[in-house]
């Protein structure tokens, strides 16, 4: 049950072999067994999850129901639902309970899915190993040493311990793949805008995407349909054809161009990594690829671009986060100033306060032209690489990061260390692009490695199917983290 | 020395759509505090502005009727500041590429016509309001306001007095009126001035050191203050010293104005483009199809009123001050073609005296322009004088009877111009003021006024007055 897939558990749903009760409190007692240790969840609620788990088993029963009613998944604690604590990781909202349904929450809900409950993740998102939570790091289920990548740490954690079935994530520079990669798990940011940012927490508008986190890419081509849509709240998103993202899954790979970027497989990529990719590319291969060998030249400049444009819009999203209206708010104040200004520097942890500074100091009159306008130059430089690798070839592949999961503690100290290892996914996010990772074996310590896929715009059935062809042929996915830790 | 005022004007109107700017909650005036407050308005995490289409057609409209540019693609962005009625931390505005680009409008300087330059006008979004009084050494927020649409109005420094800043703002709150995007309500902030005033020797070329006057929120304060500016900054200069650039408050009550925030301490609002809000792209046959809707202007009815009309400049303008009264006019003039001066005289005397009088406007007069045209067209038939319309007029204010018709003949008033009857009248009067006849005789001219008024008194003021004069002449001098 632990290990089944989203088809399958939607079958023995609908065939009455379980019910969405039994299955919700399956998990829920995992979570309750294993969490403790692994820290995945911040939040759960095990009378709100019943109650839907309940609801779907009632849609069951009456044929009303879809293909992922009564599975329950795990909700990345940046997506606001009605009654939930939603922290975002932070103690500034430590208090806040949503009054309202970020439209990714109310999609699954729509879909008949149960809420297992909130993820825990780095503060607002801001952060690459799940450390700069409020709520303490998670730790990585193939080694309990090792971070879990982050910002999405609790919703890979969760898939990978088999605490959860799906998780939803969120993608800015790297959130959903990088965690997927170091946790050996599945994960897809879509193209920048197919799914509502309404609701969803913002760290950085113009690059933040919501995505599922799956131990499959069938399963996440389930969730993806569930998901995507035009949202009229939020006014960056998509008017498109709904597409079924499921529908290209079996196709042969024969005859696919598979473009290298040079800058991907130089210097930076730590050798364990490197053979695991060559042996995917080997498989991929075998099955009928070709390779073609592309340049992404201003991809270097996309971690350079990556913090000062997110910092820039982060500075501005994180302002309401005053203590006037919800959320944390000092103790201790004289004036209007202090209360800012304690609630402020109480609320936020290093690294958000970090970025905010970043973001103001770029923003600022006499530097705004010297770096906001030079990254958004550069960020449009980087796009147009894209768009001339795609004419050369139908996907581009890569390491998903630059080494397996480090250490927790080991690069807390360093920042600029922390932000390399996005070096490979934040150019696809800064053009838009979708992106995402599948497990393609171990490193060093034996931990997860993944595979980066970069798809062009709205590419993401054909790349679910390039990814669907490869977990045909190998059983990375499928492999389990051990029960105890090592 | 001489000194010449330099004056630019920044007017926030409060655009008159149904729902906020980027949300769907009311922008009705009065309500509960924070009862028209929905989750955007609040900024509560994770929620989205979504652009109200009717605000931007409202700023179109705007636009076309100034003859601006309307720019496409139009940029929002966003103005950083920490404020706690500015729920998000910032306020959505426009910054490069503001809707609306250029323009003017003609103003009556005096006898003259002027043209005043407009820079731009953009859309942004309203904060809500703080209350000091009843929270006991806190403050309260009321968010109702907030995320209610503005377009911000900004003129180039092209007036030269108060009177002209005063005729400008005037014009402009009467245009915004008359095409239907702000209600123009001053006591409710609708319609709210910020002026830019300096000062320079008069044969100067470039532009002194400004200052910017805030809550300026009735003409006659936008008046007084620029005038207190004025001489404040001369008295400056003329005993040597230097204006400093800064933001000052207007104070109604002392009527000054004070310092608010020097240059220095001016915020670095560190705008950039909202990445929530996509470009505006505004198709050309979106702007056309708003210009066809667009109302006949104040300035294209002026002058044909006084083309058609033969109206003086000062009545026209006047009788265009709004769209209401201009309609009234012509629905009057409609019927009554010929007699365009008469309707006008009406109008902008005995019909607006008795609304100022009871404080209302044009739209709510209880005498609809038919029946003004009814009454008039029996002063020009002769049978009513004048002063017997005045009576009719209110006899129709109070609604005793629905034409003007109906109260001459229910209460007889119509004119007697029949002369046996008017010489019988003379005669009386004749007789019976014998004093009066011998004063006349004598030579006092007075004394036959007096007999005419007997006359008319006599007749209950139905005697045709010119065929009373004659006769009484006629009599008079045998």
């Amino acid at each position: 049950m632990l290990n089944a897939s989203l088809r399958q558990l939607s079958l023995l749903l609908s065939e009455k072999k379980i019910s969405s009760t039994e299955l919700t409190h399956e998990f829920l007692t995992r979570i309750k067994v294993l969490n403790p240790d692994l820290n995945a969840f911040i939040t759960t609620d095990e009378e709100k999850s019943l109650n839907q788990a309940r609801l779907a088993d009632e849609m069951i029963a009456t044929g009303r129901s879809t293909p992922l009613t009564g599975i329950p998944v795990a909700q990345k604690d940046i997506f606001c639902a009605t009654g939930w604590l939603t922290t975002c990781g932070s103690k500034m909202l430590s208090n806040f309970v949503s009054p309202y349904d970020a439209t990714v929450v109310a999609r699954l809900d729509r879909a008949g899915m149960v809420n297992l409950g909130k993820t825990n993740m780095d503060e607002f998102a801001m952060g690459s190993s799940n450390e700069t939570s409020h709520y303490g790091p998670v730790k990585n289920p193939w080694d309990r040493r090792a971070v879990p990548g982050g910002s999405s740490g609790g919703s890979a954690c969760a898939v990978a311990a088999r605490l959860a079935p799906a998780a939803t994530g969120s993608d800015t520079g790297g959130s959903i793949r990088q965690p997927a990669a170091l946790c050996g798990i599945s994960g897809i940011k879509p193209t920048y805008g197919l799914v509502s940012r309404y609701g969803m927490i913002a760290f950085a508008s113009s690059l933040d995407q919501g995505g599922p986190m799956a131990k499959s890419a069938e399963d996440l081509s389930i969730l993806l349909n569930a998901m995507v849509g035009f949202d009229e709240r939020d006014s960056t998103s998509l008017q498109r054809e709904k597409e079924d993202y499921t529908r290209d899954l079996e196709k042969p790979a024969g005859g696919l161009r598979i473009g290298l970027p040079r800058e991907f497989f130089a210097e930076g990529m730590s050798s364990d990594v490197s053979s695991a990719v060559d042996a995917a590319l080997a498989e991929y291969r075998k099955l009928g690829a070709t390779f073609v060998e592309v340049s992404l030249p201003n991809s270097r400049l996309a971690v350079p671009v990556y913090y000062v444009l997110a910092p820039a819009e982060a500075s501005s999203n994180l302002s309401r986060f005053d203590g006037v209206r919800y959320g944390y708010r000092a103790a201790q104040y004289d004036n209007l100033e202090e209360l800012y200004a304690k609630t402020r520097a109480e609320g936020f942890g290093e690294e958000v306060k970090r970025r905010i500074l970043i973001g103001t100091y770029v923003l600022s009159h006499g530097y705004y032209d010297a770096y906001y306008l030079q990254a958004q130059k550069l960020r449009r430089l980087i796009a147009e690489d894209f768009t001339k690798a795609f004419e050369q070839c139908d996907l581009i592949m890569g390491p998903t990061s630059p080494t397996v999961a480090f250490n927790i503690g080991e690069k807390c100290g360093d920042p600029i260390q922390m932000y390399l290892s996005d070096i490979y996914t934040s150019a696809a996010s800064l053009a838009g692009l979708p992106g995402m990772s599948i497990p393609i074996g171990f490193g060093n310590q034996n931990r997860p490695v993944g595979l980066h896929i970069i798809g062009n715009y709205f590419r993401e059935a054909h790349m679910l199917n390039v990814a669907h062809r490869y977990q045909q042929v190998t059983d990375w996915h499928k492999l389990t983290p051990p029960e105890s830790g090592n | 020395m001489r000194w010449e005022t330099v004056i630019g004007l920044e007017i926030h109107v409060q655009l008159s759509t149904r729902s906020k700017i980027f949300s769907g909650a009311s922008v009705a005036y009065g309500a509960r505090p924070n009862s028209q407050a929905c989750v955007v308005d609040i900024a509560l995490p994770g929620v989205l502005p979504v652009l109200n289409r009717g605000a931007v057609e409202h700023a179109i409209r705007f636009g076309l009727a100034i003859n601006a540019t309307i720019n496409s693609p139009s940029i929002f962005a966003r103005k950083n500041y920490f404020y706690p009625d500015l729920p998000k931390g910032y306020q959505i505005s426009q910054l490069e590429h503001p809707i609306v680009e250029g323009g003017c409008i003609t103003i009556q300087a005096g006898e003259q016509e002027k043209t005043i330059r407009l820079t731009r006008a953009h859309l942004e979004e309203d904060a809500g309001k703080s209350t000091h009084e009843e929270f006991h050494g806190m403050t309260g927020i009321d968010l109702n306001r907030a995320g209610t649409g503005l377009l911000e109005i900004v003129s180039e420094p092209d007036m030269r007095s108060s009177t002209e800043a005063v005729a400008y703002a005037r014009a402009l709150h009467s245009l915004v009126r008359w095409i239907g995007i702000c209600d123009g309500n001053m006591q409710e902030g609708s319609f709210r001035c910020d002026a830019n005033v300096s000062v320079r020797p008069s044969d100067s070329e470039t532009l002194g050191t400004r200052c910017e006057i805030k809550n300026l929120n009735s003409f006659r304060f936008l008046e007084r203050a620029i005038d207190y500016e004025v001489a404040r900054q001369i008295d400056i200069l003329e005993n040597g010293g230097n204006i400093t650039q800064e933001t000052r408050l207007y104070d109604a009550d002392q009527d000054e104005t004070r310092t608010m925030r020097s240059k220095e301490d001016a915020h670095d609002y560190r705008y950039f483009p909202d990445p929530d809000l996509l470009p505006v792209i505004i198709p050309r046959e979106w702007i056309d199809q708003l210009g066809e809707k667009l109302p006949e202007l104040p300035e294209a009815r002026r002058d044909r009123y006084i083309r058609d009309f033969g109206l003086s400049a000062y009545d026209a303008n006047i009788l265009t001050a709004t769209r209401e009264l201009a309609d009234y006019f012509e629905q009057a003039v409609r019927l009554l073609p010929e007699q365009s001066k008469l309707c006008a005289n009406w109008i902008m005397g005995d019909v607006s005296a008795r609304l100022n009088k009871e404080g209302l406007e044009i739209s709510q007069c209880p005498v609809s322009p038919a029946q003004l045209a009814g009454l008039l067209l029996r002063i020009t038939d002769n049978t009513i004088s004048g002063k017997i319309a005045k009576d009719v007029f209110d006899s129709m204010w109070q609604g005793k009877g629905d034409s003007a018709d109906t109260i001459i003949d229910a209460r007889n008033l119509r004119q007697v111009s029949d002369n046996t009857e008017i010489e019988k009248w003379v005669d009386d009067v004749i007789a019976a003021n014998p004093q009066q006849v011998a004063d006349y005789r004598a030579g006092k001219e007075k004394a036959f006024n007096s007999l005419v008024g007997q006359v008319m008194k006599t007749s209950k003021g139905k005697a045709n007055p010119a065929q009373v004069n004659a006769a009484l002449k006629k009599r008079l001098v045998i």
